[in-house]
């Protein structure tokens, strides 16, 4: 049969389905494939918090967005070209995220009577059927059917069989996108070489799928991505909360530091100790403690020690951390502290992003209790600013929080990863000697304004230390009012000189002097940067730089901001960057604030620029 | 980390520091910390391999007063750093001093959990039955009906059985002590070193500024030999002013008899402290002294058992996983299981 083949530069697919319906890995295996042809990627799970919500119902679906292109990509995309819906929820909850003329794949067998009550359709309609879905252009299958169909006399239970169906969308999508199906077959071949009948299912489902492509008439067009042109090199895919653990992993390595890994599993962090786990054999230790506290505290145990001491959460465990963070500060100790933001306050929206823990973060102590802020801002910089994080920590002996957030924690893309010898050196040298004549003073400060670590087991330097107020230098308790003050002055200076440390703010889009800039921090990064680009294209002044330090703030960050006329601060949260930073530089900067536990879409930012620009 | 090869041998006044201690004058803490830097120094553990981590109270000064290495933490947070340190430094010695309040109340969840998991570490609980550095409160190991500034009509709550409460947790190593007895308390804290795992000792403190004489039936002369009973392995359980008393097990039940006129010492109850069941009986021997018909309170050993310890199967995992797929390389786990090369 003669078709077509269109070439694209960008595609954006949403897989949704029910959670049972294996979306996520559906989802995941394009991207892998896509990211192995060569293609820039960004990708956004989406997925229910209850572990098994009621089947066929809209709180149950599980989505899967994907956005390839031969083009340089910065952001899941805001609107889907492709909606795969395996049930009527999966179309409901989906539909207004699909753009006009975009292409629906409907399993028929997801819209009967059943799905359709549970997905609270109104009686007697199917909107494969009446019409509303006239603006689209539907593809429906009986994946069911088809699925078992191909399966007919294999021996498997119906059960078995229907669990295969996601492979059939996935063929199907392999076949419309000229994908190989190589990367597929061989995860599947490692995922159930010890289950050959299931091995055996899946790979003919997956065929079944391409195959329905290749023979039916109704497909009259395939489509080709090219790979992109984005910078050379060796490229892998990875995940934030992957890319958080390699970066504690390199940290450890490069420091010569033991790593200790003390945690409470916690959503959307807990991924970060899976990984972290697995790589005993690079002398990592972790610790699943009883709760939050014991977690950070271990880490501050194993710090005292002399390791590298870290400890991740989401907001409602960073709570309880705050006091043992707040010793950290006074022991002057290392420590990383990883904050996978989700929406809160309290429980709140466990599985979706938000940007509301950075007040936490930057003032959520008692006392006066400074801690450098760090943030990253992509799924692969996850790994470069925890490493900057480690080496923060150990070089001004602090400890430091850094601010990733559920969007790009589980959010994957291309990684231009780096060789161990590129990593920047982290140099560790602990105390041996005694610092004041005949005497070891723990809090004798060097240039950095940072004191002396020496750890347990080195003769002649044995000394206390503790949570109340000490005497400059001899580490004393002290109660001196006057005492007090300097001490409490002079551990604010030692975190504001870590700004002497650091890399100046640059834009990332347009000049730095002009009439608009877009400041943002953190998962923000790709929304701003494509709404920025997109408006500069069409002849707007506006600039973007990206804060990955709020605590301290890169030194020449006032001067960029009043090189402006105007700043615009997008946030997932109602506002908290912009109030620290009209605090410290009184700039009348104006704020577009989304807290629908969602990213922005580029969009919104775009029309914001334009509006404050008319 | 740090080997050294020969132990510089040091005595009880190296062990003491520039700092004045800040006690109450008359408060058990004092002996305590004698007892400690009487004992540590025979130890054989080199000094600076020495480690105290206190939580927040009157006992938690403790390593301030301790020439080793030494951190005064949060309340009741002792536990869960000597976890964190234990685990990345296994060859430390680490005490960790606790209160009452501090180990039972805000940091019990720590208490119990360090105890099922087993670290190596000692916990030394001064139990006061009162909050101390906060000026009189009763604590979770205050008696029913305690009549403090927080509970000017008596307390309501009922109190925690420590040493119980050790044994629910499986704890590897339970003991009981007194300031009042320097002698025993210095061989139960040799015995806790000596114990390999979570060694847990209470130690009955007086407190005379708010709770004084609490325990003064068991630590004074006068009543002391009636009503401590003193626990030896392999021996009978006797106590008495002449040490004519025994405890008798009548099925589960353990009652006191008057040795002499047909019971013999062989025929009474002959501590074995790796018996976890006769051991969870003992340290429900909590009557109040005051009731007619109590048993007497035990001191010494309850229960020891050996049983791995959380830091030695955390280094086998290491040492497994590294068997198996070699030491760490960097460069491979940055690279991950597959790449693509854009030109
Ligand atoms: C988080 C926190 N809550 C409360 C306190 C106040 N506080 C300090 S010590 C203490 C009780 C101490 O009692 P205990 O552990 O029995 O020690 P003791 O003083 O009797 O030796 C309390 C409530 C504190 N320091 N920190
Ligand atoms: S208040 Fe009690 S426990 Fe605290 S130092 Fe004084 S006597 Fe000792
Ligand atoms: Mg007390």
């Amino acid at each position: 049969m003669e078709r077509q083949n269109e070439v694209l530069d960008n595609v954006i697919i949403k897989f949704a389905g029910d959670s049972g319906d294996g979306m996520q890995l559906t989802g995941t295996q394009f991207t892998n494939t896509a990211a192995l042809f060569g293609n820039d990627l960004s990708t956004f799970p989406d997925y229910p918090a209850e572990i098994r919500a009621p089947q066929g119902t809209l709180a149950g679906v599980s989505g899967y967005q994907l956005h390839f292109g031969s083009v340089e990509i910065f952001t899941p995309g805001d609107y889907c070209d492709v909606l795969v819906a395996m049930n009527v929820a999966a179309l409901k909850a989906n539909i207004k995220n699909l753009r006009k003329g975009g292409i629906i794949i409907a399993n028929t067998d997801g819209f009967d009577t059943k799905n359709l009550r549970l997905a609270g359709t109104e009686e007697g309609k199917n909107p494969l059927d009446d019409g509303s879905l006239e603006n689209y252009r539907v593809i429906r299958m009986d994946v069911t059917k088809m699925t078992r169909a191909s399966l007919e006399g294999s021996g498997l239970g119906v059960k078995e069989i229907d669990r295969a169906k996601n492979m059939f969308v996935l063929g199907f999508l392999y076949w419309m996108y000229n994908r190989s199906m190589d990367h597929t077959e061989k995860f599947l071949e490692e995922k159930f070489g010890n289950k050959p009948d299931i091995l055996k299912a899946n790979l003919s489902v997956l065929k079944a799928g391409y195959n329905f492509g290749e023979t039916s008439e109704e497909f009259t067009t395939r489509y080709s991505i090219n790979p992109a042109k984005i910078a050379p090199g060796e490229y892998r895919s990875v995940m934030g909360n992957q890319a958080v653990a390699l970066g504690l992993i390199a940290a450890s390595c490069k420091s010569g530091l033991p790593l200790f890994y003390g945690t409470y599993p916690i959503t959307p962090a807990s991924d970060i100790l899976h990984e972290v786990s697995k790589h005993k054999n690079f002398g990592v230790k972790t610790f699943q403690a009883e709760d939050e506290i014991a977690a950070v505290c271990s880490a501050i145990g194993a710090s005292f020690g002399g390791a590298l001491g870290v400890t991740a959460s989401s907001g409602p465990g960073i709570a309880p951390k705050g006091e043992a963070i707040g010793l950290a500060i006074m022991l002057e100790l290392p420590l990383v502290i990883v904050n996978v933001q989700r929406g809160g306050p309290s429980t709140g929206l466990p599985t979706k992003t938000e940007q509301s823990d950075l007040m936490q973060a930057v003032f959520g102590r008692n006392g006066e209790a400074p801690m450098p802020v760090l943030s990253a801002s992509t799924p692969s910089e996850c790994f470069s600013m925890t490493y900057e994080a480690c080496r923060i920590a150990l070089a001004h002996m602090t400890p430091v929080m850094l601010l990733t957030d559920g969007y790009i924690a589980n959010g994957a893309e291309p990684w231009l990863f780096p060789s161990s010898a590129d990593l920047p050196e982290i140099k560790v040298t602990f105390a041996r000697e005694k610092n004041a004549g005949d005497k070891f003073y723990p809090y004798k400060r060097d240039e950095k304004l940072s004191r002396p670590w020496a750890i347990p087991g080195t003769k002649d330097l044995e000394h206390r230390i503790g949570g109340i107020e000490k005497q400059h230098e001899t580490g004393n308790i002290s109660y001196d009012p006057a005492n007090h003050e300097f001490m409490v002055r002079l551990r604010d200076s030692k975190i504001e000189k870590i700004s002497d440390y650091i890399p100046e703010l640059k834009t990332e889009v347009g000049p730095e002097k002009g009439k608009l800039l877009v400041l943002g921090w953190g998962s923000t990064y790709g929304a701003i940067k494509s709404a920025v680009i997109r408006s500069r294209n069409k002849g707007y002044d506006v600039s973007h730089a990206h804060l990955r330090y709020i605590r301290p703030f890169p030194k020449n960050l006032g001067e960029l901001l009043y090189n402006f006329e105007q700043v615009l601060i997008p946030e997932m949260n109602t506002g908290q960057l912009i109030r620290i930073l009209r605090d410290k530089y009184l700039i009348p900067a104006v704020g577009l604030n989304k807290i629908q536990g969602l990213p922005f879409k580029a969009e919104e930012i775009q029309n914001k620029i334009e509006e404050l620009m008319k | 980390m740090e080997n050294t090869p020969a132990i510089e041998k040091f005595t009880s006044k190296d062990l003491v520091t520039d700092q004045d201690v800040r006690w109450c004058p008359g408060c058990g803490d004092y002996s305590i910390l004698k007892q400690a830097q009487t004992v540590i120094p025979e130890l054989g553990i080199p000094r600076e391999n020495i480690v105290f981590i206190s939580g927040i109270g009157c006992s938690s000064r403790f390593p301030y007063y301790m020439e080793t290495y030494g951190m005064h933490s949060i309340h009741g947070r002792a536990t869960a750093i000597a976890s964190g340190l234990k685990a990345s430094r296994p060859e430390l010695s680490i005490w960790i001093v606790t209160g009452d309040g501090d180990g039972l109340s805000i940091g019990g969840n720590h208490t119990i959990h360090i105890l099922r998991r087993n670290f190596d570490v000692n916990i030394l609980l001064f139990n006061n039955e009162i909050y101390g550095l906060t000026k009189g409160q009763y604590s979770p190991t205050s008696e029913e009906g305690k009549v403090t500034k927080s509970t000017p009509m008596g307390s309501v709550d009922h109190p925690f059985n420590p040493v119980a409460l050790c044994m629910g947790a499986d704890a590897t190593f339970v003991a009981r002590s007194m300031d009042r007895d320097p002698k025993h308390l210095q061989s139960v804290l040799r015995r806790a070193h000596g114990h390999r795992g979570a060694s847990f000792v209470e130690i009955y403190q007086n407190c005379n500024v708010f709770n004084d004489g609490t325990f003064e039936a068991f630590t004074e002369k006068s009543s002391k030999k009636n009503e401590a009973l003193f626990m030896e392995q392999g021996k009978p359980l006797v106590f008495g002013e002449n040490m004519d008393k025994g405890i008798l097990l009548d099925g589960f039940k353990p009652v006191v008899v008057q040795t002499g006129n047909g019971i013999s010492l062989n025929d009474l109850w002959i501590h074995d402290e790796h018996d976890r069941v006769k051991a969870n009986i003992l340290s429900r021997f909590f009557d109040n002294p005051g009731m007619e018909h109590h048993l007497p309170r035990p001191f010494g050993v309850f229960y020891t058992e050996d049983r791995y310890c959380y830091e030695d199967r955390l280094e086998e995992q290491i040492a497994t996983m590294i068997q198996k797929k070699g030491e760490g390389d960097l460069d491979a786990l940055l690279k991950g299981r597959e790449t693509w090369t854009i030109n």
